[in-house]
């Protein structure tokens, strides 16, 4: 048992209900009890879907239970199928149905119903919604495809996403043109976009483009076996990563690829001089694996930016960020339970956070700004407008994406000069963030900005006073720095054996982490 | 007293058939309630014994997620639990002690049971009996089921309620019991009309803070401020309370029916009554009159969800000026929804329950001009083009009594208003 508060991921048959939901002409048919149908409103809610998922759900009550739950599954099966005429079923249980052990698969099987029926067994115990996702669009794709006659012209699949992604839908597009630039043309994307027949054409590709480790990777190690495609092992988000991707897609197909980067815009923004004060900025990134990974990398290489701290939250991921975070220099933190997530965080003091839903509202609490680069996501981060993450325009999105949050750079000098400025001083916050004008705190007002309290723990370890001027000095920082600061200063003064801080200690400190 | 609102001329929706239905339930189940009752409730604490669904539909159903500390949380079964490899009640009992530990202002737990716990028996009540005892007198930890197996949406604040019934001290002073969990805003109006008209004292079932001073006996006199504390009220009823039915109070016209109701139960005079609810009633006339003037004329069709429909279906054809074509609630408990249906103008198909594509089909065929649905339902219905209001906002917003009768007009208007201001088309 462990006590949960938010979770990352949900359980596995939303993974399923991901899959089923992104494709056409296939149904769910979900043995499960009533009031499981929220799930319905992560697609049309969330995601902002114009359709109800494809799922029928027995809602099981108790007075079922004492009766024949059996009955009601294959009864819902019937109807769904008289109902929705799909090309094939996909059928499981949720958590409950799970243990009143009814065999969703033999049940169906028994209906002889003319199309393909495929069940699913998700271990809702054990396992959670990515490996749901991954689990399902495997059996979809193992039940349903087959060796076929490869294309005359050299085509790939583009494997992993699904309903409810981070930016699947512009993902899919983004790489669609930039294969469609190389002379490549996509022969099937799926789940996402694929009826069941076009499952069975999969097989006509020369190889796949695996975009989503975590929820396309059995499907894409089933088809390197059974159907003899190779897959692409880099995720082609950033500039670096997309180049290597092209490089990558050449050597699988002989082809030249050498895409038109006339598009590509995020290396001179990088490099121009308005970009330098982003030199050095400490981020913190957490997501899944493939996200985080791809986002260190960006952080690093083309941002210029220091990565603080890195992780992950699921932990089928946890080796390669751990070996990752090694290449970084820093400890990787591979955990589903988001307070631990927030402890790293506050400890760490990072400039900016990369990370999900959850660490916006980490970012929140603690006043540190935050961009979102990976799922799980909220409504505003379906936007109406094309932004992928993929490809060169992924990379221009990400480069916008991840400056907006922060203040910008000749704002932040103007800050530093005016700092006690009555109308532009720091508690008014980024300017372009178009919040109402906050009246400046005078003296002996606490620092608004600053972290709101250090974990209890770090005070004792540390065991440092801020002496009132010192105090009163590091208000006068900027609040995007002041966390930096203050924890500069303490971690200078726990090293020189200082209990007590001093202004003339904070600028010790100051000269001391100079850079 | 004069008050009592008119039958309608054709015969109300008491002796209507109603169409009973067993299919797909699109609906919450009982855990849901917790997103209110925990910010009602401001020591307790809400422990869902149950699996990663159970914390995946609270954080979904709290929409924005309200990440100040919540108190609630989910203890999630895992395959030791299951297998018997661990015992769940020592597993229990240890996540219990480090909540409790972390949090020093908790008085009430509720241990909440979920559909998994109760197919594996889990015995809840026995746990909350065991662990009361190790964390008396700082805790007191009741049980209740918020599981789908068991509970409809708002029945889990009517189990919640109940479980609280046993445990209130007895009296045998006469004192009015407010039963339902309202936001703090309107639960101060409401107090504050009956007070002004000398009805005292007041409790109020949920009390904010354990130690307030809600009790129960048999010269209690209780009213429900929500259609759906059945079992609650079964409960008050044990312990020799009397309930005072009444139409409920979403309106004008049903906010005084229920003060009414009250008042000649506490034998005020209709001088009094009038003195105190002239003003507020003539505002929230006024109020009405100006937000429902896009509901006029226009029919509505309810799909079943919080069991407000029936009072909520009352007040949008006779005050607002629509016509029902279908009233479905997930449950019809007459002793509770009798007044509201006496009132309710014949005509619309009442119904029961859900079988959710059939009830669809009704829906399309209908084409009422406002469809009030779940949120699974909302966006598909209005890309079909009906206009639809998605009904957890009844349950989210403060809506009952008259300073709110206005804002209850207007989550319904809104919706319509917003299809007329859209000009999505080309000029020419």
């Amino acid at each position: 048992m462990k006590l949960s508060v938010w979770t990352y991921e949900g359980p596995p048959h939303v993974g399923a209900m991901r899959v089923a939901t992104g494709m056409t002409g296939l149904h769910y048919v979900l043995h499960a009890p009533q009031g499981d149908t929220y799930a319905d409103l992560l697609f049309t809610m969330i995601e902002r879907r114009n359709h109800r998922p494809p799922v029928s759900y027995t809602t099981f009550q108790a007075r079922d239970l004492g009766s024949d739950t059996a009955t009601l599954f294959k009864d819902a099966a019937r109807d769904a199928y008289e109902r929705f005429q799909p090309q094939a079923m996909i059928v499981g249980a949720s958590c409950t149905a799970e243990l009143i052990q009814d065999d969703p698969g033999g049940l169906a099987e028994a209906l002889n119903l003319p199309i393909p029926v495929i069940p699913l067994e998700l271990p809702s115990y054990q396992r959670k919604e990515n490996f749901g996702c991954d689990e399902t669009f495997f059996q979809i794709v193992r039940a349903l495809a087959s060796p076929i006659e490869r294309t005359p012209e050299v085509t790939c699949n583009l494997i992993g996403p699904t309903a409810l992604g981070f930016r699947h839908r512009d993902d899919v597009e983004e790489l669609t043109r930039l294969l469609a630039d190389i002379g490549i043309s996509v022969n099937v994307v799926a789940p996402m976009g694929s009826a069941p027949a076009d499952i069975a054409r999969m097989g006509a590709a020369h190889f796949n483009v695996l975009m989503y480790p975590e929820t396309g990777e059995a499907a894409a190690r089933w088809c390197e076996r059974e159907l003899g495609q190779p897959f692409t092992k880099v995720v082609p988000i950033g500039v670096g990563a997309t180049r290597d991707f092209l490089s990558e897609v050449a050597g699988i197909t002989g082809l030249p690829c050498k895409a038109d980067e006339s598009r590509l815009r995020l290396p001179w923004y990088s490099a121009s001089v308005d970009s330098t004060y982003l030199t050095g900025k400490r981020v913190f990134i957490f997501g899944d694996g493939t996200h985080v990974a791809a986002a260190a990398r960006i952080a690093r290489d083309e941002m210029g930016f220091e990565v603080a701290g890195l992780g992950c939250y699921n932990r089928e991921m946890a080796r390669p960020i751990r070996a990752l975070a090694k290449d970084f220099g820093v400890e990787a933190l591979i955990t589903e339970d988001y307070l631990e997530v927030e402890d790293a965080i506050r400890e760490l003091q990072p400039e900016m956070i990369l990370g999900t839903q959850m660490e916006r509202h980490i970012g929140k609490r603690l006043g540190i700004p935050c961009a979102v680069i990976s799922a799980p996501v909220h409504v505003q981060d379906f936007p109406a407008r094309y932004s992928p993450q993929m490809g060169f325009e992924g990379a221009n999105v990400i480069f916008d994406t991840w400056v907006h949050p922060l203040v910008m750079g000749l704002e932040e000098h103007l800050l530093h000069m005016f700092r006690s400025d009555f109308e532009f001083h720091d508690d008014a916050g980024a300017s372009h963030h178009g919040a109402a004008a906050v009246s400046r705190v005078e003296d002996g007002g606490p620092a608004p900005q600053t972290p709101r309290s250090l974990p209890a723990e770090m005070k004792d370890e540390a065991n440092v006073i801020w002496l009132a001027d010192a105090e009163a000095e590091l208000r006068k920082v900027p609040f995007f720095v002041r966390g930096k600061a203050r924890r500069n200063t303490e971690d200078f003064a726990a090293r020189q054996g200082v209990s007590e801080i001093s202004v003339d200690t904070l600028y010790e400190a100051k000269a001391h982490f100079a850079r | 007293m004069t008050v009592q609102p008119t039958p309608p001329p054709q015969g109300g929706c008491r002796n209507a058939p109603v169409l009973k239905e067993r299919g797909q339930r699109e609906v919450f189940c009982g855990l849901t309630g917790i997103i209110w009752l925990h910010r009602k409730m401001q020591d307790a604490f809400f422990l869902v014994v149950g699996s990663r669904t159970c914390a995946h539909l609270l954080q979904s159903a709290a929409g924005v997620m309200i990440f100040a500390e919540p108190r609630f949380g989910t203890a999630i079964l895992e395959e030791g639990d299951l297998a018997g490899l661990k015992d769940a009640n020592a597993e229990l009992d240890r996540e219990v002690a480090r909540l409790l530990e972390r949090r020093p202002d908790i008085r009430q737990l509720f241990l909440v049971g979920s559909c998994p716990s109760e197919v594996i028996k889990l015995d809840l009540s026995r746990a909350a009996e065991r662990l009361s005892q190790t964390h008396a007198p700082r805790v007191r930890v009741l049980n209740y089921s918020g599981s789908g197996i068991e509970t409809t949406f708002t029945e889990g604040e009517d189990a919640c309620l109940c479980s609280m019934v046993p445990v209130l001290p007895a009296t045998d002073a006469r004192e009015l019991l407010l039963v339902g969990a309202l936001p703090d805003v309107v639960e101060d109006q409401m107090v504050g009309l009956l007070e002004a008209m000398g009805i005292g004292p007041i409790r109020l079932l949920p009390a904010r803070k354990i130690d307030d001073e809600t009790a129960v006996g048999p010269n209690t006199v209780f009213a429900l401020t929500q259609p759906f504390l059945g079992e609650t009220a079964a409960a008050l009823r044990g312990r020799g309370a009397t309930h005072i039915a009444a139409p409920f109070p979403f309106g004008e016209e049903g906010t005084t029916a229920w003060l009414a109701a009250v008042a000649s139960e506490f034998g005020v005079d209709a001088e009094t009554f009038a003195a105190v609810t002239d003003a507020p009633r003539a505002r929230a006339r006024k109020a009405i009159a100006q937000a429902s003037e896009g509901l006029n004329g226009k029919t509505v069709f309810f799909f079943p969800d919080s069991q407000l429909e029936i009072p909520l279906a009352r007040f949008l054809t006779r005050e607002c000026g629509m016509t029902a074509l279908e009233v479905a609630s997930p449950y019809i408990n007459h002793a509770l929804h009798g007044p509201d249906l006496d009132l309710l103008p014949a005509g619309p198909q009442i119904a029961e329950g859900q079988d959710v594509e059939k009830q669809l089909d009704r829906a399309r065929a209908a084409r009422a001009d406002l469809t009030v649905c779940g949120l699974g339902l909302a966006n598909p219905l209005e890309a079909e083009g009906l206009t639809t209001k998605w009904a957890i906002e009844l349950v989210f917003t403060p809506v009952h009594f008259y300073e709110q009768a206005g804002d209850l007009a207007g989550l319904f208007s809104r919706p319509l208003r917003r299809r007329g201001v859209l000009k999505l088309e080309a000029a020419e």
